[in-house]
Parts: structure tokens; sequence; C-alpha cells
């Protein structure tokens, strides 16, 4: 099977996107989202990696005996996520503060070893970056959009502790609500469940809204289309 | 014979992948040694000075340490870390790990700084896992009820959450978690008056 990069592109942010579609990774996805800067850091540290281990993965395709594809898959995945954990332990320690365990998680993050398995060790190196890039940014998305919700309605800011990533003078904290009392229930576990549902059921009332508008097109100009692709 | 060969490809194969995996961790290490010791070493002293005034100590508090345990005192079986103040050579204080082993959600870390006669100049939580939005308050970054300590010490009496008759705030629904660093600081006094002349003069530990 051969992949357009448009449609690698859509399937990572959208259509089968890791959060959202798949919910893999539900662990992190869950856990680190209760602000937005949170899901920020790991998103970047879970993109970092998936772009390595399906670029390598791509890369070793041919070489690696059928037999052993998992064991080796996992070894390089464990090594760097073990180098992005030390990477991040040194230049962003305050973010690994907060980041912590979920960091070294990043391993048993299924949507990795999956997009390596799945993707990477089918396709060409340039196809298989793309899509850990594409997948890491929408999982990005997802625990962006999450924390954002969580943080918004559990504390009333957003962007909270912006300086952990963009250094002590970032300015980029927004208080939403005044003397705002908090609530709760966004910021303790059922919150980060209750959210997801929220957000999958938006993402699939989106989808249900594009696939129901009538074609306006006339006709023969999709068999047109078809018959280009089918050339191509 | 063909099985064999199989065997040799996959060994080589998994054996490969391993030598590169551990080469690029090696590496990383290597790379990052210094800066991630480099950061330990300021949060902790960032931690020690806010507990422990510049001004009361001329010397390197984080190379003046030693260890002693107690299980109820300072809350855990392990040996905690004592931090040593000295302004010209005499003692003037000390920084003391402790543990809260009855925080809502397991145990609360604290490192507690105390003068020379045993008043409190400040007290910090290291780690905990307490309810976020509850009993998180006790982080000095979201709300300044650690800093109530400050000031108070063993002779004043009053070692308690209001709740329970004392002297410190609990905050609206968490009293388990105020009562526990309450409680935690309280013993971390008494040891201190009790081991006072040991804190000082036993020698320091190793060089970590």
């Amino acid at each position: 099977m051969t992949f357009r990069y448009t449609e690698i592109m859509r399937e990572g942010l959208w259509t089968n996107n890791p959060g959202f579609v798949q919910l893999l990774g539900l662990c992190p996805l869950l856990a680190v989202t209760g602000t937005f800067i949170n899901g920020l850091g790991l998103g970047i540290a879970t993109t970092l990696i998936l772009m390595a281990s399906n670029a390598t993965v791509s890369l070793i395709r041919n070489v690696v005996p059928q037999e052993v594809r998992l064991p080796v898959f996992v070894l390089i995945i464990a090594s760097f996520v073990t180098a992005v954990e030390m990477a991040i332990k040194a230049f962003y320690f305050d973010l690994y503060l907060v980041l912590g365990i979920f960091i070294p998680l990043i391993v048993t993050n299924c949507s990795i070893i999956g997009r390596a398995e799945a993707f990477a060790s089918k396709q060409p190196v340039d196809k298989a970056l793309l899509d850990g890039l594409m997948m890491g940014l929408g999982f990005t998305l997802a625990l962006t959009l999450l924390g954002g919700l969580r943080e918004l309605l559990g504390h009333g800011t957003l962007f909270a502790q912006a300086e952990l990533m963009f250094g002590e003078d970032s300015h980029l904290t927004i208080t939403v609500f005044e003397n705002y009392r908090g609530f709760l229930l966004a910021i303790l576990p059922p919150g980060a469940f209750i959210g997801l549902g929220l957000l999958v059921a938006l993402k699939n009332a989106i989808d249900q809204r594009v696939s129901a508008r009538p074609v306006e097109k006339p006709i023969q100009f999709t068999t047109e289309k078809t018959s280009e692709m089918t050339q191509s | 014979m063909e099985m064999k060969q199989l065997l040799i490809k996959t060994m080589s194969a998994l054996t490969i992948a391993a030598v590169i995996g551990a080469a690029l961790v090696a590496i990383t290490y290597q790379v990052t040694r210094a800066q991630i010791a480099h950061n330990e070493r300021e949060t902790l002293l960032r931690v020690l000075n806010e507990v422990m005034p510049p001004n009361l100590h001329d010397n390197e508090l984080s190379e003046d340490v030693i260890e002693m345990a107690h299980s109820t005192l300072l809350g855990s079986p392990e040996p905690q870390a004592i931090y040593r103040a000295r302004l010209n050579g005499q003692p003037s204080g000390a920084v003391l790990s402790t543990t809260a082993p009855n925080g809502y959600n397991g145990r609360i870390k604290l490192l507690v700084g105390v003068d020379l006669a045993g008043k409190v100049l400040g007290v910090r939580v290291l780690s905990h896992q307490e309810t976020p939005g509850l009993g998180d308050n006790i982080e000095v970054k979201r709300s300044n009820w650690i800093n109530s300590f400050a000031g108070h010490s063993l002779a004043e009496g009053g070692w308690a959450v209001k709740r329970d008759g004392g002297m410190f705030d609990q905050f609206t629904g968490a009293t388990i978690t105020p009562r526990a660093v309450v409680q935690a600081v309280f013993n971390t006094l008494k040891f201190y008056k009790q081991n006072r002349d040991q804190v000082y003069q036993a020698a320091p530990a190793a060089a970590q």
C-alpha cells in the first residue's frame, strides 16, 4: 500500500488521530493533561520519539528479520525515550519535575510501537518520518486541547507555568476568570475522562456534519477525477 | 542448516540493535550528565536557601550534611539528610529533611529550616501526591499557607490545625493534608530539640 503525503497528514491529525480516534496512549493523555503546558511538553517529547523511532524502523525494515522485529523495535524506542528523558532533564529541568514519570512512560505508549509496526516497517523513510511527525502532532493536539479545556474549567487560567518551557521572561499565562474558585472535577481524573469523551463526541459530530453535507458539484466532475486517479 | 542460519541472523540483529541502543543512551548520558547534576544541585540549593536565609550562614549548606534516622519523629525509618548552617564556623541553624507519613495520599516529603534555638525559619514541600486543587495548597506555588510556620517554635504550643484547636489554618475541603504537615513539622522540632548536640557535632557524611 502506498500513501500520499496529504493522506498521511490528514490521517495523523484528524481521521486517525492517536488521541481521539485510535484512543492510544490514554495513560499519559489522561494523567498529564491538568494544564495546557503539561500537555504541550509531553506532546513534543512524544512527537520527537515517534519521528526518531519511525525513521529508524523504516531505515532498517529490510535488514531486520521478521521473527525479531518487535524486540528490535522495542529496543529502539526504549533507547530514544531514555535519551529524550535525559535531554529534557538537562535542558528543561523544571518541566522534567512536572512531567516526571510520564517521560519514561512514553515507552509504553502503544501508539509508538503501533506506528512502527503498522506503518514505518512497511514504508520508505520520508513517509515514515512524516507519519511520525503527523501522528505526534495529532497526539499533541489531543493533549493540548484536553489540557487547555481542563485548565480553563479547573483553574480559570490558560497557559499557566508557561515559563517551564519558554523561560522566565515569557508572560503567556492568561487569567480568564478573575477570582475563580476552581472547578475541582475538571482537574481530577474523572474530569480527564469526561473531557476526553466530550472532545471525541465533538470530533464525531464535526465528521458527521461534514459527511452529511449534500454534494453540490455536478457528478461528471467526480467521475473525471476518479479516472485521473486510476491512470496515475 | 537453514535453522542455524536463521538463528544466527536473528541473534545478530538483536545484538546489533542492543549495542546501538546502549551506545545512544551512553552517549546522551555523557553529554547531559554534567548539566543534569548541575540542575539537581541548583534546585536543592534554591529550596535550601528558601528555608535558611543566606545571612544566617556562610558555609556551603549542601556540603555540610549528615544523615540521621528516627522512625517516628522524622517520619521514616530511612536516614534523612540534615544540612547544617554555620556562621564564622559556629552552628547557626539546620535544615532537616523529614517525611509526613500520613498525608491524604501517601507520604509528603518536607524540608524544615530551624535556627539554633529551634525557631522555624521556613518549611517547603519537596514531593507529595495530594489532591490537585485541594491538598496541593501546601505547595508554595499554589498558596502562602506553608509560610505560616515561619517564626513559630515548640514553646508556643498550638501545633495543630484550627479545627483541632491549634493555630494553623486548614484548607476548605482538606484537613488531612495540613494536619499531616503540621504534625510532621512539630515532630521535626521535637527531634531537633532532643538531638541538637548530635546534629551539630556529628562528622559530615562523605562527599556525595
